[in-house]
């Protein structure tokens, strides 16, 4: 039998799709640890995304930092954690968060910049605090390209939670882990494949968000982040 | 000469061209001499300090000795062993029964003893095991030992919801979770796996309470720079795999066997575990130095 029929074998079994190592629970693992990297880094980078954005501050500091945390390996950041913190999935979201906050900034300050000046001016003009031409002008109009940013640092994590399993907690790279350990390449590839479709899912999902974001607003188009 | 002629006589030289360019397979390489052992090892410290030990023990008693250390895996070393590149490497029991019988029950030294002596190639043979064994091994903090009053495997089975943490193959294998269910009544393991086969984040999770019981190698230093209790195994879940040494047959001789034989009564695990300590540790002291120190340690050179 190919690989690719015992993939699908395996992906049908009903006994997979049950149980603590069933894959609907790995599902919302994946996804829950998605969410909660997401979360973290959205704290912290996008408030500083849009303060450097708003005010031009620190700029280039920004971009040379979050370059230098795009050049993190993920797996590595994580072995090195592990030994600190030990296992359990404190180590894997640290390490998430250092990945999904260079994409959530960059889109943050991108989408801020990336308005018109004179209608920052206008809007200064008009007696706006900074506070106001913030929340009522730059974030509505800069909106899609915050949630490109947002779709970006999801697609990137939902792709890399996987690497947490290596560490013991759960999610869909526990299929990729286990499945090597014991040389069972068709839960390897069923798991891949279900990453994969996640993915694709939640990409879908920020697409349409940015889209609905970039209604009716046409001076902030993506300029892709 | 016909044509027809002509055309075979091109065509056999043809032929035997091309058998002469591929003559010699090349896996075959230089088989050593009649009078001389060459020792290999697999790679990693430990196999390569084993051999070294070999190695000496064999040219303090007169013989030639020849070293290829450091060539792989099994899968690699054994083909190398049985086309003659290398005669002798040191090998563990278990490990090389289930190479030649993937379907092997047998988990007592003696029982794997018995089995090797089937599955073994005609050309292939080994020599007595040694009492030391580098094999997967159930570890548990001192301060959980006398807790618990736990020092054998068999007495887990009184502990609910015991926490296992190893390697994630342990959740499938018979050595692992099923078997510690099936032989010693061990239920309801919360088994977390970590993937660096025994290694430093295993053992951090060990120390933290992360996990109660942690598989790490039988002769890994931290097991003795940490205090661990490794537990026994009176049931014999985990195979036996003392180190023994696995040598061309056309290379066995008596003087060979009787030197080799007094290597294997002299080493113990722990002997294996001070070696990896002081190859490991800071001085990082290498395998030939070591393997001297022992042998003159144990009075054999």
């Amino acid at each position: 039998m190919s690989v690719i029929s015992e993939t699908v074998d395996w992906l049908t079994d009903s006994t997979n799709w049950s149980g603590d190592d069933g894959i609907p629970h790995r599902l919302l693992e994946h996804l829950g640890y998605t969410a909660e990297t997401i979360a973290i880094a959205a704290v912290i980078a996008i408030p500083l995304g849009l303060w450097i954005g708003h005010t031009g501050r620190f700029r280039s500091v920004a971009v040379a930092v979050t370059g230098a945390l795009r050049a993190l390996p993920t797996l590595g950041l994580l072995t090195l954690l592990a030994l600190y913190l030990g296992i359990g999935l404190t180590a894997p979201l640290i390490a998430l968060v250092v990945l999904a906050i260079p994409p959530l900034l960059a889109g943050a300050y991108a989408g801020v910049e990336a308005v018109d000046p004179q209608t920052v001016d206008a809007a200064r003009s008009m007696g706006f605090t900074e506070w106001q031409i913030l929340t009522r002008v730059e974030i509505p109009l800069g909106l899609a390209i915050i949630v490109g940013g947002v779709r970006s640092a999801v697609l990137q994590v939902v792709a890399t939670v996987a690497v947490a399993a290596f560490v013991g907690p759960g999610g869909l790279g526990r299929y990729l882990i286990d499945g090597q350990a014991v040389s069972d390449y068709p839960q390897m590839a069923g798991g891949s494949v279900l990453v994969v479709v996640l993915a694709l899912a939640l990409d879908a999902v920020f697409a349409a968000l940015q889209a609905f974001a970039a209604k009716d607003r046409p001076a902030a188009r993506p300029v892709g982040v | 000469m016909t044509i027809r002629k002509l055309t075979a006589v091109f065509a056999s030289v043809a032929i035997g061209l091309t058998l002469a360019a591929c003559g010699g397979d090349p896996t075959e390489g230089d088989q050593s001499a009649s009078d001389t052992i060459t020792v290999g090892s697999a790679q990693f410290p430990e196999n390569e300090i084993l051999a070294e030990i070999y190695a000496q023990a064999l040219e303090a008693e007169g013989v030639k000795v020849e070293k290829k250390l450091n060539i792989g895996a099994r899968e690699v070393y054994i083909k190398a062993l049985q086309n003659g590149e290398i005669d002798l490497v040191p090998e563990y029991s278990g490990n090389l029964l289930s190479y030649f019988d993937p379907d092997t029950t047998a988990t007592s030294p003696e029982e794997i003893d018995e089995a090797l002596d089937h599955a073994l190639p005609d050309d292939l043979e080994v020599f007595d095991a040694a009492a030391a064994e580098d094999k997967d091994s159930l570890n548990v903090t001192k301060e959980f030992s006398e807790k618990n009053g736990v020092t054998s495997i068999a007495d887990l089975a009184k502990i609910d919801g015991l926490k296992v943490g190893a390697n994630p193959e342990f959740k499938e294998r018979s050595y692992g979770v099923p078997g510690m269910e099936k032989v010693y009544g061990i239920k309801g393991v919360k088994f977390t796996a970590i993937s660096d086969g025994g290694g430093p984040a295993t053992l951090k999770a060990l120390l933290d309470g992360k996990v109660d019981v942690a598989d790490i190698y039988s002769t890994t230093p931290s097991i003795i720079q940490n205090d661990l209790v490794t537990l026994d195994d009176p049931k014999n879940l985990i195979a036996a795999q003392n180190v023994l040494p696995l040598i061309r047959d056309d290379k066995d001789s008596d003087k060979i066997e009787d030197i080799l034989d007094k290597v294997s009564a002299a080493l113990t695990t722990q002997d294996l575990l001070d070696l990896n300590a002081k190859n490991q540790g800071p001085d990082k002291a290498k395998p030939a130095d070591l393997a001297k120190e022992w042998l003159q340690s144990k009075g054999l050179i």
